[in-house]
Order: structure tokens, then sequence, then C-alpha cells
């Protein structure tokens, strides 16, 4: 988000904060024998490949330096070797974007090696979030994977003393027209390795139809077999020689302090080895360590005993004053006239007046946590070469600025710090916020020895950088005929954006999801109530997409119902004709996930698309079971089109989910099985949100704890999910979050059609009928 | 000393009797497949089989596990060859992973006792494993497809 950029911060939100990233130009260049490629971890001899990305304002053509993004290289025996710069965090891009270059590149598969990057800003961003890695390396990628393919077909013409037009390069093979003469890739290293890297301009990338990976079925993960035999390494997992374990008593209250503490009980625990005080935290957030005491042991459990034995006499400052269901009633407040309008088309209030009926109703979304399976965890070593971290990393550059940042150490010293990234044992935006790993660094550091610092599950969700409750107000106007006339959103938050900078007050992000609703009406209001923000808030999966769509999508199958119409049927009516709509007629300034219109418009008529696929596929219209509903719900979310109808029934007053059906135009697509996977998950994950998910304050302490008072859904709460990936050649967009938004309006859409009752507050715990 | 079988292997520990098995293992034996989740028996993260039976490691003491047999996912199989490994693999269930090793173990344990389990069989006894990332209906799926590889070999 760019606001992030303009307070000097570390850019960094999901929403797609790096404006430079779109600036960025690629130049590809032979990087065999050149200094840096030690650094980069691959050793020895061989054809390596790398992909330079610069800002325009710094072009590649006049500078010495070279940064490279993504590195392919081959040793003698015709080992490929792909570096994933990006986290793995289930989302399957350590298969995915590797998948590309070699099918690009002509390898076989079995004989690919993934190697993931260490934290560097030579790869260019590394931050992963945003639904982004594929809508931003997809083209980069396949130009690599094809410059690899041309050198590798040019050496094969120079051993055949041919013209390279007669050479075929075919599953790590080349092949000789007119003959059955075969050379393996290991027999071309070290001429190809030789060769000058072949202009961009005359790079011939493989068609679609071409591809033997990209787009296919059945590709394996990649770290499928160590994931199944519990030899994967997560952050969790990391055991360096002579490490200790931490867990740390953090302050119960944002940036309160400890007064004073007594740990001499602590001490008496057998393993407790030392106990550290942690600097305290002063606004704003950012990812800073929250201060606290921390306890050193020979292993966790020591540690964990250890901080019980704590006596600790809290501060705990003017966030005390803050409890959740309390504020309810600033927020309602905040909303009878909202200072800020960020989308205005018409004259909503005149429409609203003329208008023969107004229908209004208030939305209201709880505070989430993450609640990723692994809770963040990192490994750090201070010694004279500098400091090594493990760490479950969305942005290793950014745990690397936190490390920097703890120690002191200049920017020219950043080759110092080392960030090694693990797998992501689920992370969801979290871990993207590397304050746990300021306290690993600042802990060996104070040690001189290895310390792992684990949070436990309480710590995570007591001390989340959480997605804020939000209270939403909605209204629509109609003529005497029952036509739409106008539309208005207001919405207030605790916005992230007060993690970064203690004055801001506006709601965000009203570009996820607010302002970009779709639908064909003269008459559009969108606004932004003011609020003061009391804990950590960051961005969850989807961001406020979740809330935004909750109640956009809700409300307009409330004016389908009011209408007499079929919800699905008045969908399409309401998004009208097939457009590109273009928000800056609406006095909008739109973000659009930082990625040009041009490339990637709100694209009306893929919108309808995806609508009619999924209703088909669900058989909609069809008659339903006694005590069924289905609901319909339509969103646009990073550059995705995704629709959702979602059946449930009612017994008893409890609702079942029955059968889940997704369509997905997410535009061209690597590897189908890991987006029909991502919108299983996303299925699940709204679920979760839907049911259960509330974090509450008081005294601005988190009253959740762990599993049994935050709950996530059961294996049995949610059948098959039926995903329909539409085929399209339009630019990759993102994957990872857009199945989120419109599963939660879809299942309340379902139970109002099943029971009649319409739920307009989340979670549906409340109403005792999960 | 207390002295753990853990994958047909004695192992001599020098630890507290009240320590839970799963940071015995993780951090003593440094066998890391179990995962830590919530800590009080909650996600089934930790799951390993104590004489056969699916139990949850983080709430169980070590000096309760002293003369059993211990298995982890590490000792599932010589070679990823369970027929519930070999499902997960062809079906991709995992997502992240890191629930999984829990899940394969429970499911292991339900296979032991219900050789073909229905969908609320495996509902019931997955119920306690929880998966953030949603691959729930994979799971599903891949228990049923490892019954009937563990039927063709026999």
């Amino acid at each position: 988000m760019n606001f992030l950029n303009k307070i000097g911060v570390i850019p960094n939100e999901t929403e797609g904060s790096l404006s430079h990233e779109s600036k960025e130009t690629s130049v590809i260049k032979n990087i065999s024998r050149r200094g840096f490629i030690k650094g980069a971890g691959l050793a020895g001899s061989g054809l390596l490949i790398g992909i330079q990305v610069s800002c325009t304002n710094n072009p590649v053509e006049n500078s010495d330096e070279f940064s490279p993004d993504v590195f392919i290289s081959m040793d003698k025996e015709g080992t490929v070797t792909i570096i994933s710069h990006r986290s793995e965090m289930g989302q399957g891009i350590r298969s995915s974007l590797p998948l590309l270059v070699a099918d690009e590149m002509e390898c076989d598969w079995d004989r690919v090696v993934v190697k993931q990057a260490l934290g560097d800003a030579k790869y260019g961003s590394q931050n992963t979030d945003g639904s982004r890695s594929v809508r931003r390396f997809y083209y980069r990628l396949k130009q690599a994977g094809a410059t690899a393919r041309t050198m590798l077909q040019t050496a094969a013409a120079q051993v055949w003393t041919v013209k390279p037009e007669q050479v075929t390069i075919y599953n790590h093979q080349a092949k000789l027209a007119g003959s059955s003469q075969t050379l393996d890739f290991s027999k071309l290293v070290e001429i190809a390795a030789k060769l000058p890297v072949p202009d961009k301009g005359s790079l011939k990338l493989k068609t679609e139809a071409e591809h033997r990976y990209v787009g296919k079925d059945n590709i394996k993960i990649i770290d499928a077999k160590e994931i199944v035999t519990g030899k994967a390494t997560y952050g969790y997992d990391v055991e360096l020689e002579g490490m200790k374990y931490s867990v740390i008593a953090r302050p119960p209250v944002l940036f309160g302090k400890v007064k004073s503490y007594d740990a001499s009980e602590t001490l008496k625990v057998p393993g407790v080895i030392k106990v550290v005080e942690m600097p305290p935290l002063s606004a704003p957030a950012v990812f800073n360590m929250l201060g606290g005491i921390a306890v050193i042991a020979d292993n966790t459990w020591a540690a964990i005993q250890g901080r019980e034995k704590l006596v600790i006499d809290w501060e705990h400052g003017k966030n005390s004053s803050y409890n959740t269901r309390d504020y309810e009633n600033n927020f309602i407040k905040a909303l009878e006239n909202p200072p800020h309008t960020v989308r205005n088309r018409g004259d909503w209030d005149k429409a609203r007046q003329a208008a023969d009926q107004v229908i209004s109703h208030d939305y209201h979304v709880a505070g989430l946590a993450h609640a990723t399976m692994e809770p963040p965890a990192a490994t750090a070593i201070v010694t004279n070469d500098g400091v090594d971290v493990w760490t479950c990393t969305q942005t290793p550059q950014s745990a690397q600025q936190n490390a920097m940042s703890v120690m002191d150490i200049p920017k020219r010293k950043a080759s110092s710090v080392r960030i090694n990234v693990t797998l992501l044992g689920g992370a969801f935006g979290r871990k993207s916020k590397p304050d746990y790993v300021s306290e690993a660094v600042y802990l060996a550091n104070e040690t001189k020895l290895p310390v792992k610092v684990l949070w436990t599950r309480e710590d995570e969700i007591q001390h989340g950088y959480y997605h804020s409750p939000s209270y939403q107000k909605l209204s629509a106007s109609f003529d005497k005929n029952g036509k739409p006339t106008g539309w208005y959103h207001g919405m207030v938050n605790h916005p992230i954006a007060a993690t970064f900078n203690p004055d801001a007050k506006q709601a965000g992000s009203a570009n996820l999801g607010q302002v970009d609703m779709p639908y064909d009406l003269a008459n559009i209001k969108v606004t932004n109530g003011e609020s003061d923000t009391f804990m950590r808030i960051g961005w969850i999966r989807s961001v406020t997409n979740i809330n935004n769509a909750f109640a956009a999508c809700s409300f307009a199958d409330e004016m389908a119902v009011h209408s007499g119409v079929d919800s699905k049927d008045y969908l399409l009516s309401l998004i009208g004709k097939d457009q590109h709509i273009d928000l800056s007629k609406d006095k909008c300034k739109y973000s659009n996930y930082d990625e040009s219109l041009d490339d990637f418009p709100i694209d009306t008529a893929r919108l309808k698309n995806v609508i009619n696929v999924v209703a088909k596929n669900a058989g909609w219209g069809n008659k339903l079971a006694k005590g069924h509903g289905v609901g319909i719900a339509v969103h646009r979310s990073f550059c995705s089109y995704v629709a959702t109808v979602v059946e449930v029934s009612m017994n008893n007053n409890k609702v079942q989910i029955e059968k889940v059906y997704y369509a997905v135009d997410a535009g061209k697509v690597i590897n189908p099985d890991r987006v029909r996977s991502q919108m299983e998950g996303a299925a699940i994950f709204s679920t979760s949100i839907a049911y259960y998910g509330e974090i509450t304050a008081d005294k601005g302490i988190v009253e959740q704890s762990n599993f049994h008072d935050y709950q996530l859904a059961k294996i049995g709460q949610v059948p098959e999910v039926n995903v329909d990936i539409i085929s399209s050649e339009h630019p990759p967009a993102g994957v990872g979050e857009p199945g989120v938004p419109p599963f939660a309006p879809a299942l309340c859409n379902a139970i109002y059609n099943a029971s009649g009752k319409r739920y307009r507050r989340l979670p549906l715990k409340q109403f005792g009928i999960v | 000393m207390i002295e753990l079988t853990i994958n047909n292997k004695k192992h001599q520990l020098d630890v507290s009797p009240e320590m839970p098995l799963l940071w015995a293992l993780r951090d003593i034996i440094k066998l890391t497949g179990s995962k830590y989740g919530c800590g009080i028996g909650l996600c089934g993260a930790c799951t390993v089989h104590i004489d056969g039976e699916a139990t949850r490691s983080c709430v169980f003491p070590v000096s309760a596990a002293v003369g059993k047999k211990i298995t982890t996912i590490e000792g599932l199989s010589n070679n990823a060859d369970h027929p519930l490994q070999q499902a997960w693999m062809n079906l991709n269930v995992p997502q992240c992973g890191y629930c999984q090793s829990g899940q394969i173990m429970s499911a292991a344990s339900l296979l032991d006792k219900k050789p073909q389990p229905s969908d609320e069989d495996i509902d019931q006894a997955m119920a306690g494993n929880l998966c953030r990332c949603g691959t729930y209906p994979r799971i599903r799926s891949a228990i049923h497809q490892a019954a009937k590889l563990a039927r063709e070999v026999k």
C-alpha cells in the first residue's frame, strides 16, 4: 500500500506496495563466471543464467552491478538448479515458478532441483504476499528459461556444425533434424556456458500449446516427500549445535512496559539458563519486537516452565483503555458522517432523497488472528562473521533489515546478515512481519549463543497483527419501478496504517473491495470513517476484501431479495454491460493491486462469466432438498475474478455446508492443481472466519488464547470443493487470496435462502447456528 | 535417566519426568517431524503412536511413555512407502505441510482399526487434527485411496 512508502517504512503490504516493481525491467546475462555465484550458493562450473532486475531510474545498461532475482544453473551432470526467491507457505510457489522455468527451458522436471534463496536485495522484491509471485514473474521467468534453451540449442548446433534451426530442444536433450542423433544437456553445459546471451528480442517463447508442464494437472509438489516423512524443515524445526531455546513474556497490552520483575523462581527451573529483559517498544509498532522478559533454556519445555514462574509487574499504558465491545459505539458513530469520500459518482444524496424506496443495513466482521499452524519462530547466531538467521518468513529482506537494525549494522554491510528461509508452516500475512526475527537476533547477541525464539500458540493469538474488526453501512435506492438507482457503502475499522503511523485514522483499505464495487449504477458513494487504534493491525489473507466483500456481496443479495429477483440474475443485471470500469471518472484513485489497468482492467465480462460458469456447475435454479438453501457471491480481487456458490442445509437451527463451487478466472495458470488447492483452502479458511473468527480485547488485553476459544473449521465441516478454472489468455493474476472474499457472503446468502434469516454479523457462532 | 523406545530404537534421556513427549522428541532426540501447534492437545500436529494408539505428544509426559513403543512420522515407514504417504503424494494433499505429520499419524491409527473407513469414520477420527490451509477434502480422499492401496498390497 502506498502509504507505507510515504511514511518511510518498509514497503510491504499485501495490496502490492512495491510500486517500483511494476516499472522493473529485466536483462538476462550469462553469468557463469561471475564472482557472486559463490554468494548465491551455486558452486562449481556450469551454465548460469541470471535475470537482472533493476528499476527504470537505474538502467541496467549503464550499470556494472548485477542484481539477479533468480538463477538457473546446470552442473556437468545436467542437473538443473532453479533458485526459488519467493517463500513457500503452502501456495506451491516452490513448485510453480521453477516449473515455468523448467518447461520453457525444456528440462526434464525430474532433473530439476529447487534451491531456496537467501534474503538479498539483489533478487528484487522477495516479499511473498499480495498474491503476486506469478503475476510479477511469469514473463521474466519464461524469458530466463527460453534464454537457457536457446543457448543449449546453439551449443548443440556448434557440436554438430549445423544451423541452430536444425536443432530441437526437448526434455533435457538436443535432437538433430533428419537424424536420430541426440545430445543430453549434460554434454552441452560447458559449451553453452561460453556463449553470449541471445538478445531478448530474438527469444522464441513457447506457446501455451507447446507447454509440457505449465497448465497441466498432476504436477507433484516439490517438497511432498519431505513433508509426508516429517523431514521438511520449518522455522520451528531449525536446530544448531549448542543452540538454546527461548520463549518470551511479552507485554499483555501493546506498548506496555516492564515496571519490575522477579525471576528467582524461574531460574530454579532445571534447564533454565538465563533471563533477559528485552527493550520496550514505543509507537509506531512497525515490525519491531514487543519487549518483555525472555527466558532462555536448554529446551523449549524448560523455557515455558520458566516463563510461567516469572513475576512481572507491568505498566500497561494507555492502550489498556480499549475494550472491543465498548468500542463498537465509536465505530457506529464514525459512520454517521464519515469524513472521507473515496468514490463518488453522480449524486448519491440526491438519489436517496428522490428514491421511491431505500434499503439500508449494517454489517460487522470481527477482528481476526492468523492462527498459522506453525507459530512464528526464528533462530539466530551472532559471530565475528555477522549474523545468521533461519526463519519462516514471507519477506526475508525485511527480516534482514530488522536484524541490521537490532545490531546497528549499516546498509553497506547488509551481506553480513544472512537470512535463510525455511518452509513456512502457514503464513497468511503474519510472517511478513518479522518482529520475531528481531527477538532472536537480540537474544543471540545478548547471550552470544545460538538462540531459537519460539512463539507458543498463546503468544501467536495474543500478540498478533490482527485483521481489524469493522463496521459497514450499506444503502441502496430504488425508483418507483423498483430499479436500483444508487449505492452507498461506508466502512470504518482500525487502519493497518496505524501500525506504521500512530496518527493514521482513516479506515483502510477501501481499495480492497470497497471502491472497486462493480455494479453499474448511476449514483455511487463510498466513504471511510476514522478511528483510533489500540492493537497492532495487519493484513490477513485477502485483507479488507474480507469485510468489504462480506458487506457488499451480502447486500447485493438483499437487493435481489428486496426486488423479488433470482440472486444470480440480479447480480448479472447489477453488473450490467460488458465494460472496463474506469474508477477515475468517479473521483477515485484506485490502486488496482499496483498493476496497470491496461494489463489488468476491471473487466465486467470476466466477472459475469465466472458467475455463469459457477451457476451452471452448481446447477443453480435446480430444485433443492428440503431445508437446503443456496447462495452466490462474486468478487474481483488481486486482479482475479472469483464466483462462489455455497449450498447449505439447516437442521435444528444448525447450519451444515453441503456443497461448494468455485469458478476462477486468474488469467493464465501455471499449475492448475495449486490453483484448485488454494480455492479449497480458501473455502475452509473462510469457514473459520464466518463460523468462529473473533478476537476481542478487554483493558487492551486479547481475551482469546488458543484453539478452544479461537476455533478453526474441522474436517467434517466443509465437503468437497468443486473448482472450475477458466481457461484464459489474460495475464496471470493472483490466486492465494482471491478465493477468500466471496465465500462468507455466499454462505450467509445460502443460510438466508434456507432459513429466511439474514446474518449481518460475523462470526456466526454468536447466533448459536454453528 | 528415562529410557524411551522410539521408532524401534532405545534412547536414554536426562529430562524431568513431566516433560511432554513432544519436547523430548524435538529438542532432545532431534526428531522434529512431530510438530507443536497448541501445547494443549487441541490441534493434533504433535500426534505420534504409543503402542499403536494415536496420541497427542504435547500433553503426554515422558514418564508415561516408558516401556512403550513410540512411533513418530519418521518411523512410520522406511522410504515414504506407507500407503498413506503414497496416497498423500499421489493426491498432492499438503499445502504448507506443517500439520501433515500429525494428520498422517492419526490416519494411520484409523486405518489400523478400520481398514475401510467411511467418510463419517474419517471425519470422526480426524476431527482433532486441525489444518489451517484447508487440506481436509484431500485428506479424506487420500485416506480412502490409502485404504485401497493397502488392500491391493495384501
